[in-house]
């Protein structure tokens, strides 16, 4: 089951903090992050991919739609 | 280097050579740059407090708000948003606007200052880094001001409106009383007396507002991260910053070259330009815009450039700060080279608490 976290419209840094929350409680599962800021996708993305996630990102419309994959690398 | 790696160096060392050159055309010593001193002096330029030597209507900050209002439509960014506890953000406002009159400077100054060997800086930026550590407490306690909801464009274009027409009244320079003086006054002596030209100030905002837009610098932001999640990106720029100012300032020893004011490296606590060493009072100053900015979300200069790029909060912060000039100038709060009042005293310590206070009472109830 994916994990959605809706961070749209938060400022800086509670979108990170809700992805780095739900990224350290160590699920396997996918964990998908709404953002609405070309800053916030950047933010969760870095961060992300610093804890070995894959990220994939699509827009919809003004929001993002952030894909953390679980990587093979830690 | 990654691209995001590389926008950050290099707004860094931009900004920082640009706070150098800025110096070397007019402006104060260790003052190329500074966003809460320049906001100031453009609340004196209209009136808002009469101090007179801090009155002056910076084109650099009008400047920061185009340029990121250029990069934010450039790369269709540009948003109209807000919502998110905008009083709250003004008062916000205010107190970093008392805290960085204490200190003398907001935390690009703070890095300017630094770079120039005002070791009073260090003293600020202990007291910058202790605050924003206090705010990350509140940010891990559920800290929330809500959401911002999208906004009709013109909420957006409101603050870049506002800073065209101040732009139009420094061009046309226009007196509507001849006794009195005004709509815009200008400090004869002091800090706001020195400045470069208008055009070129006005360049370097754009200049300096474009790349912070793109890079996301952010002195708070850069602090906070590293706190937070050993994330050093953000930290980049502040030490790009420094460094370029270093050089930059080593540089124009070194070549001897003489500007309207010359930038120097002194290293040390005394003699240092518009600047104190009171140092319980550069720490706590910096502390309260610390963990102010911490709450907010950024910085001073963070705040100005996402009002270019349509955050309308953001745009009441800057408009909290500009009345906060007012309220530590008219009021007796700002502190001078000759040091801090003891009003000033008082307003940091209530204004650190009522801040706590807003932090304390905005947790997310889960």
């Amino acid at each position: 089951m994916p994990i959605e976290i809706d961070a749209r419209g938060l400022s800086c840094p509670l979108p990170v903090m809700k992805a780095k929350e739900a990224i350290e409680k160590g699920t396997d599962d996918e964990i998908i992050v709404l953002v609405n800021s070309p800053t916030a996708k950047e933010n969760v993305t870095r961060f992300a991919e610093w804890s070995g996630r894959l990220v994939e990102s699509s827009a919809e419309g003004v929001n993002f739609r952030l894909n953390l994959k679980k990587g093979d690398t830690k | 280097m990654k691209k995001g790696n590389l926008m950050i160096w290099l707004a860094g060392v931009v900004i920082g050579l640009i706070a150098v050159g800025l110096v070397l055309f007019g402006n104060p010593v260790n003052m190329g740059f500074c966003t809460a001193c320049f906001e100031r002096d453009i609340a004196g330029a209209l009136g808002f407090h009469r101090a007179a030597p801090v009155q002056y209507l910076r084109p650099e900050i009008i400047g920061i708000l185009f340029g990121a209002l250029a990069a934010s439509l450039i790369a269709k960014e540009f948003k109209a948003e807000g919502g998110s506890s905008a009083l709250t953000r003004f008062i916000l406002g205010i107190f970093v606007m008392i805290g960085a009159l204490v200190f003398l400077g907001c935390p690009l100054r703070m890095m300017i200052r630094l770079g120039g060997g005002d070791m009073n800086a260090l003293v600020g930026l202990l007291g910058f880094v202790a605050g924003v550590v206090v705010g990350v407490q509140f940010l891990k306690k559920g800290f929330d001001l809500g959401q911002t909801q999208a906004q009709s464009k013109t909420n957006g274009l409101l603050l870049p409106g506002i800073m065209a027409a101040l732009l139009l009244l420094l061009i046309l320079r226009p007196v509507f009383n001849a006794e009195a003086g005004g709509p815009l006054f200008f400090s004869k002596e002091g800090p706001a007396a020195q400045h470069a030209s208008v055009l070129l100030s006005l360049g370097a905002g754009l200049i300096v507002g474009y790349l912070a837009q793109k890079s996301r610098l952010c002195m708070a932001g850069g602090v906070r991260d590293v706190v937070l999640m050993k994330d050093w990106h953000l930290a980049k720029g502040s030490i790009a910053i420094l460094l370029a100012v270093f050089l930059g300032n080593l540089i124009v020893g070194l070549l001897g070259i003489k500007g309207v004011n010359t930038p120097v490296i002194n290293l040390g606590f005394a003699s240092q330009p518009i600047a104190h060493s009171e140092y319980l009072w550069n720490f706590l100053g910096l502390g309260l815009v610390g963990l102010a900015s911490a709450l907010l979300g950024g910085c001073p200069l963070r705040q100005l450039v996402l009002s270019g790029a349509g955050n309308t909060d953001s745009a009441l912060t800057v408009l909290g700060m500009i009345f906060g000039a007012a309220i530590s100038h008219n009021f007796m709060l700002a502190a001078s080279p000759a040091g801090v009042p003891i009003f000033a005293k008082y307003a940091v310590v209530i204004a650190i608490m009522l801040t706590a206070l807003i932090g304390w009472t905005n947790l997310e109830r889960s």
